[in-house]
Parts: C-alpha cells; sequence; structure tokens
C-alpha cells in the first residue's frame, strides 16, 4: 500500500482536486471547528506534511445513518478526499475488498500503524448471548472491536449507537447492545452524538485529529466542546418568541405558521446538545426546528427512552404506571392535602369529644 | 381551663427528663424561651417567600402560560418568569448558605434541622411517641422547647434535604444557559455525571417541586395544629423568636 508516507494532500491532488479547493477546504473547517485565522494555514500545512492518519471504520450494530450523513458533506473535497482516505484502509460497508481480503487489511494496520490509527465505529456491540447478535468476518463484533481497540491510537464513537446505545439498546434491550466506552476503558474515546450526527461535524473531527494528532477539547460526557458545548436552545432562531411565551399549540394553529416556539409541542432543544442550530443540515440549508418540527434530542443519553416525542416532560415508569413528573406531583400533593384535611377533622371531632368527656368528669 | 392545667400537670417532670436528654434541651420552666434567634427567622420568612416564587415561577417554566399576542420584540413573559426564578433561586442558595452557617454559631436550636441523633435510642422512642399522638393513639403530647422529634425528622428530610437537592440541580440547570466555562458549571456540572441527560435533571428538578409542595401543607398544617393543640406558641414564636407554653404560665 506505502499509504503511511503519503500525505493528505498528495492522495487529494492524485484524484483530481485543485490547490485552490483544496484551502477553501482548510478554511472551511478551520471555521466550523472555530479556530483562529491562523488555523487555516495550519491545518493546510499540516494535510501538506504530515502522514496521513489511517483510519479503520468499523459497523456494529447500526442503520448506517452516519455513513449516510457523512458522505452528504456540504463540501465536495470530504466526500471525494476524506472519505477515501479513511477508505483507503477499511470500511466494511463501502469499500472496495471484501471477505478475506478485507479482514486481511485489519491484521494489517494493526501490525504495521501499532498506536497510530484512530477506530472510528459506528453502531455499538451486543454483548447478550456472547455477542452473537451481531456476527461480523464470522466472529462476534465485540471481540473484533476489542482486538482493534487494542492498538488504536483513540477511537471515535460515531453517533447514539456508540456513544449511548440508542434504539437497539432502547428497553428492554435484549440484545444488550452497549455503549462502546463501556465496553472498551482504556483508550481515549471521543463520542461525536447524533442520530446521525451532522456532516459537518463528522468531517470536523476527522479532521482536527488527523491535522493536530490529538484529539479535540472534550466535554464531560465526552463529547467535542466546539460542537456539543451549547444546547439547540441557546442558539435557536426561534428562541426570541421562547423567550416572549409564544408558543405553537397546535400543529396547524396561527403560531405554527407564524414560527413560534415548539416548546409547549415537546420540543427538547432546552435539553439537547449538538450544532444543528447553528451549523445546520444538508450543508446549511435548514434543520428540524426551521422545518417546523421539535427537536427530539436524538444526540442526548437514551432520548429513545423517554416518553413521546412530543411531551415535554418526561414518563416515569419507575411508579408502576406511565405518568409525568406534574401527573405524579398533584396526585402525591393531593393525597397529602386529603391527608391533612382529614387528620385536621379528626383532630377537631376528638378535640370536643375530649371537651364534652372532661365537662362529664368535672361536674 | 381546669383541664388545660391538669394534664401537663403529671406530665410535666418526665418531660423535660426527656426532652433534655433528647438533644440536649434545656428545661422548659420558664415561662418565655427564647428558641428561634433573629437570623433563624430572617433565614425563614426569606427561604420560605423565596420557595413559594420558586415553586410559581418553576410550575410556569414546565407549563408556560398561553401564547400573548404582538411581536415577540415586544414581549419578554417567559423572560421574565424566568429571571424571577433565578432570582429567588439564587436568593435561596444565600439564604440557606447563610442558615447553615448559622447553624454553627447559633443556639442549639439552630442545628435541630441539619443533623438526626439516629444513634441514641432515646430519639426513636419519642419519633414512635410523636406519630402515635399524630395519629390519635396517645393522650398527652410532649413538650419539646425546640421540635419534637418527629417533626425534626420531618424538617430534615423533607426542607434541608429537599431543598439542598433543589438548589443543586437548579444550578446545574442554571449553567447550562450560563455556560461550560462557568463557574455554575464547574461547582454543579457534576449532576450530569449522574444523569448524562438534562432531560432527566428538569424531571427530578420538577418532581422535587411536588414534594415540597406536599411538604409546605404538612409544614404548614403542622404548626398551625400544634399552635392549638399542644398550647404552645408556634406561629408567633417563628415571628417573635420566643416560645410559650399555656401550661408554663400556670404554674
Ligand atoms: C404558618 C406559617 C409557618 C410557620 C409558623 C413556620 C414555622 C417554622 C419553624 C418553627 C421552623 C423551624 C426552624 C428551625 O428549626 O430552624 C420552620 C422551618 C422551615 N420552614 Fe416554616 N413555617 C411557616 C411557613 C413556611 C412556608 C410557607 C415555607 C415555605 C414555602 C416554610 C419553609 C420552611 C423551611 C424551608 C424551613 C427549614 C429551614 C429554616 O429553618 O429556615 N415555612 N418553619
Ligand atoms: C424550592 C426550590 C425550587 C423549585 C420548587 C423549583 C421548581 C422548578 C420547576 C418546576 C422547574 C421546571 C422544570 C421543567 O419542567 O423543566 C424549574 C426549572 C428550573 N429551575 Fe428551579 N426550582 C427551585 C429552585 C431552583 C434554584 C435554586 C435554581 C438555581 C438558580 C433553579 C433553577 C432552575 C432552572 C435553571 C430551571 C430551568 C429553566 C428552563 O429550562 O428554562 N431552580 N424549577
Ligand atoms: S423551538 Fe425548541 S429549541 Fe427553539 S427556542 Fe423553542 S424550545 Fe428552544
Ligand atoms: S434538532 Fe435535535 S433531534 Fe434534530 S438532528 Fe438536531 S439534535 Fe437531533
Amino acid at each position: 500500500m506505502g499509504a503511511a508516507t503519503e500525505t493528505f494532500y498528495s492522495v487529494i491532488r492524485r484524484q483530481g482536486i485543485t490547490r485552490r479547493s483544496f484551502h477553501k477546504f482548510c478554511s472551511l473547517t478551520a471555521t466550523s471547528l472555530g479556530l483562529g485565522p491562523l488555523a487555516a494555514s495550519r491545518i493546510a500545512n499540516a494535510l501538506e506534511t504530515k502522514p496521513r492518519v489511517p483510519v479503520i471504520w468499523m459497523h456494529g450494530l447500526e442503520c448506517t445513518c452516519c455513513s449516510e450523513s457523512f458522505i452528504r458533506s456540504a463540501h465536495p473535497l470530504v466526500k471525494d478526499a476524506v472519505l477515501s482516505m479513511i477508505s483507503l484502509d477499511y470500511d466494511d460497508t463501502i469499500m472496495a475488498a471484501a471477505g478475506h481480503q478485507a479482514e486481511a487489511i485489519l491484521e494489517e494496520t494493526r501490525a504495521k500503524h501499532k498506536g497510530q490509527y484512530i477506530l472510528a465505529v459506528e453502531g455499538n456491540p451486543p454483548l447478550n448471548e456472547g455477542g452473537m447478535f451481531c456476527i461480523d468476518g464470522g466472529k462476534p463484533f465485540v471481540e473484533k472491536l476489542k482486538m482493534m481497540a487494542e492498538d488504536a491510537m483513540a477511537i471515535i464513537a460515531w453517533g447514539a449507537c456508540a456513544s449511548w446505545g440508542c434504539v437497539q439498546a432502547a428497553k428492554p434491550n435484549p440484545t444488550q447492545a452497549t455503549p462502546i466506552d463501556k465496553v472498551i476503558a482504556n483508550k481515549p474515546i471521543i463520542k461525536v452524538p447524533g442520530c446521525p450526527p451532522i456532516a459537518e461535524v463528522m468531517t470536523g473531527v476527522v479532521t482536527f485529529i488527523i491535522t493536530f494528532g490529538k484529539l479535540p477539547e472534550l466535554d464531560r460526557q465526552g463529547r467535542p466542546k466546539m460542537f456539543y458545548s451549547q444546547r439547540i436552545h441557546d442558539k435557536c432562531y426561534r428562541r426570541p418568541h421562547f423567550d416572549a411565551g409564544q408558543f405553537v399549540e397546535e400543529w396547524d394553529d396561527e403560531a405554527a405558521r407564524k414560527g413560534y416556539c415548539l416548546y409547549k409541542m415537546g420540543c427538547k432543544g432546552p435539553t439537547t446538545y449538538n450544532a444543528c442550530s447553528t451549523v445546520r443540515w444538508n450543508g446549511g440549508v435548514s434543520f428540524p426546528i426551521q422545518s417546523g418540527h421539535g427537536c427530539i434530542g436524538c444526540s442526548e443519553d437514551g432520548f429513545w427512552d423517554k416518553g413521546s416525542f412530543y411531551d415535554r416532560l418526561t414518563n416515569i415508569k419507575q411508579f408502576g404506571i406511565e405518568k409525568n413528573a406534574d401527573q405524579i406531583g398533584m396526585v402525591a400533593a393531593g393525597a397529602v392535602g386529603a391527608a391533612v384535611a382529614a387528620h385536621a377533622a379528626v383532630t377537631a371531632v376528638k378535640r370536643l369529644a375530649g371537651k364534652r368527656e372532661d365537662a362529664h368528669h368535672t361536674s | 381551663m381546669m383541664d388545660v392545667a391538669a394534664r401537663p400537670a403529671e406530665a410535666e417532670p418526665d418531660l423535660s427528663a426527656i426532652a433534655a436528654d433528647a438533644a440536649g434541651e434545656h428545661g422548659v420552666g420558664r415561662p418565655a424561651v427564647y428558641v428561634y434567634e433573629a437570623p433563624v427567622r430572617i433565614c425563614h420568612w426569606v427561604n420560605a417567600f423565596s420557595i413559594i416564587v420558586l415553586m410559581v415561577t418553576g410550575y410556569l417554566i414546565g407549563t408556560p402560560l398561553p401564547s400573548v399576542e404582538g411581536e415577540a420584540s415586544a414581549n419578554f413573559v417567559m423572560g421574565y418568569i424566568r429571571f424571577a426564578h433565578f432570582a429567588a433561586g439564587q436568593v435561596l442558595a444565600v439564604f440557606f448558605l447563610a442558615r447553615i452557617l448559622w447553624a454553627f454559631v447559633g443556639n442549639h436550636h439552630s442545628r435541630q434541622i441539619f443533623y438526626l441523633p439516629v444513634h441514641r435510642k432515646h430519639f426513636w422512642k419519642e419519633v414512635l411517641h410523636e406519630i402515635r399522638w399524630y395519629a390519635f393513639l396517645e393522650h398527652e403530647p410532649k413538650m419539646y422547647v425546640g421540635h419534637n422529634p418527629l417533626a425534626r425528622t420531618a424538617m430534615f428530610t423533607g426542607f434541608t434535604l429537599f431543598v439542598a437537592f433543589m438548589i443543586v440541580t437548579g444550578f446545574a440547570l442554571y449553567s447550562e444557559g450560563a455556560d461550560i466555562d462557568s463557574w455554575q458549571h464547574k461547582l454543579f456540572g457534576w449532576v450530569f455525571a449522574i444523569w448524562p441527560n438534562s432531560q432527566d435533571v428538569h424531571t427530578w428538578h420538577h418532581l422535587g417541586m411536588w414534594a415540597l409542595v406536599a411538604f409546605v401543607m404538612v409544614h404548614i398544617y403542622a404548626a398551625v395544629r400544634e399552635d392549638i393543640m399542644s398550647r404552645q406558641s408556634i406561629i408567633s414564636s417563628m415571628i417573635s423568636g420566643e416560645r410559650h407554653s399555656a401550661t408554663e404560665k400556670l404554674e
């Protein structure tokens, strides 16, 4: 292959991409990463001179929406260059090699680039029945994952599946689908949640890592701060309607036509960390709220198990029946109120009876 | 009036002994005892007021009012409600902290609601006695200068722990808007290590409100009832600080 000594730049030039487009890509990426004006040239320089970082992209239990998102990245360079660079090594869904030939690439990368390659994981391993619910190349996926993780430099957990478990981990989770940070403990893991994550976010993360040779700064939950440090709600263009107190109450009401805030329709923007309200989707065309639908919180832990997408309050199942906080609270407060009233009544009766008795004694 | 004087006369001696034993209370021999010092009372009423504001505004954050008319730029309904909530939240936090600090310098009544002498047998015996008294199984209430042990247990869980919980989760939620680098996030961001999805923190914060609503109802009922039934001043003692007992006056 000889890929180890090749640079990113030489790969894309060979694919016929102009130097001009290359620089455009660098500035675009620098901007989306929130880096200063000098960063674009630093990125360009790194991509021109540093040997490219090999990436292995593996698929566990998933729906491939992350890959679908990735290949729809706005900038053509991403699709053509970043992706082909990655698939050069291994991505079983879109690479040309198959069967033993494909599996051999894994072994080769592991041996040749020990401790230097990035392991990007889409989907997660199911652990039940010894991992038999996801067989990949004749072996449980979890074994393959552990094997490749061992010699990786770092791991990227693509999407809600790899980061949190997603719908295949929904209760009662029959296959015991498990997010990868619960399976691999001794490697740095960067979570890029979303169902799927935004293409520009994905390429931004990859570019950052291959440019600087290290992981971007992560938040408490292991997500890159540059894309996940603010909620949809913090940068939502409907926020003025929220602050004003103007809400859509029904899907087809006047407020919906006027583009009021979707809070009452169950919008999860106030509890969801993602870049949709700034980066948007499909090359910045739109994002769910702009299209009139609330955020469903697809980049958040457990979003699939929190009740209806159209209720703002979470369903609570611990109390036997499915109810939300207000329903439980009002019943509890009502019960306490009734108990207080009953207690007061008994007290009053007792007191009256006691008085009468005492009056009897003294007379 | 006869019955009033007659009953506690026999209960009196063993009562003060037990009371003294329970938490090092002094006897109840004096007609008026200074129980709640000024800082305790000030903190109480400031906190009570803040909690009421927090409940009303908190509920309206969870279930906003019907939409207002006009331009968004001309209205700030949700903004004001949230502002009131956050302001009252900060006030509550400051006065709750002040109240804790006072527990270190104030009289021993001021410490009562911050810990429970769970290792003492007597304490549990008295809790049981109070439960029986409230269940109408006991004829005589015991008198305490400070809280009776059941009330103390209820105060500790109902207010001290729950209010602390509301402050912690409240500031964690606040840190989300404040920024990831804010002091609120540095101090309270660990809440999201327990509940990675902030939706859960909202849910618990919301449930906490209902728990407090229930406690406030019981709290006020118990205060009023105790004032009448045990012939001790409860309500006015939270205003003046002094506790009077009808029985003692008669001695
Ligand atoms: C009839 C009205 C009320 C009376 C007579 C009353 C009386 C008392 C008393 C005697 C204490 C014990 C203080 C201590 O041991 O340190 C107390 C504590 C407390 N009360 Fe009330 N209360 C009343 C209303 C309220 C209301 C409406 C609220 C809240 C909405 C409230 C919240 C609290 C809290 C949070 C504590 C514990 C912390 C502290 O001492 O400040 N109270 N109350
Ligand atoms: C007794 C105390 C408190 C009560 C009863 C209370 C009640 C509530 C309720 C019911 C909500 C709505 C939750 C939801 O449905 O999403 C809420 C939200 C909130 N509370 Fe509190 N709260 C209290 C104390 C605090 C404190 C001390 C703070 C800290 C400053 C605070 C900050 C917040 C924040 C930031 C929100 C979210 C607002 C938003 O999403 O727009 N709360 N509170
Ligand atoms: S639509 Fe959703 S994200 Fe936007 S302001 Fe309303 S609640 Fe927040
Ligand atoms: S708006 Fe919310 S649900 Fe939609 S893609 Fe973004 S994070 Fe996911």
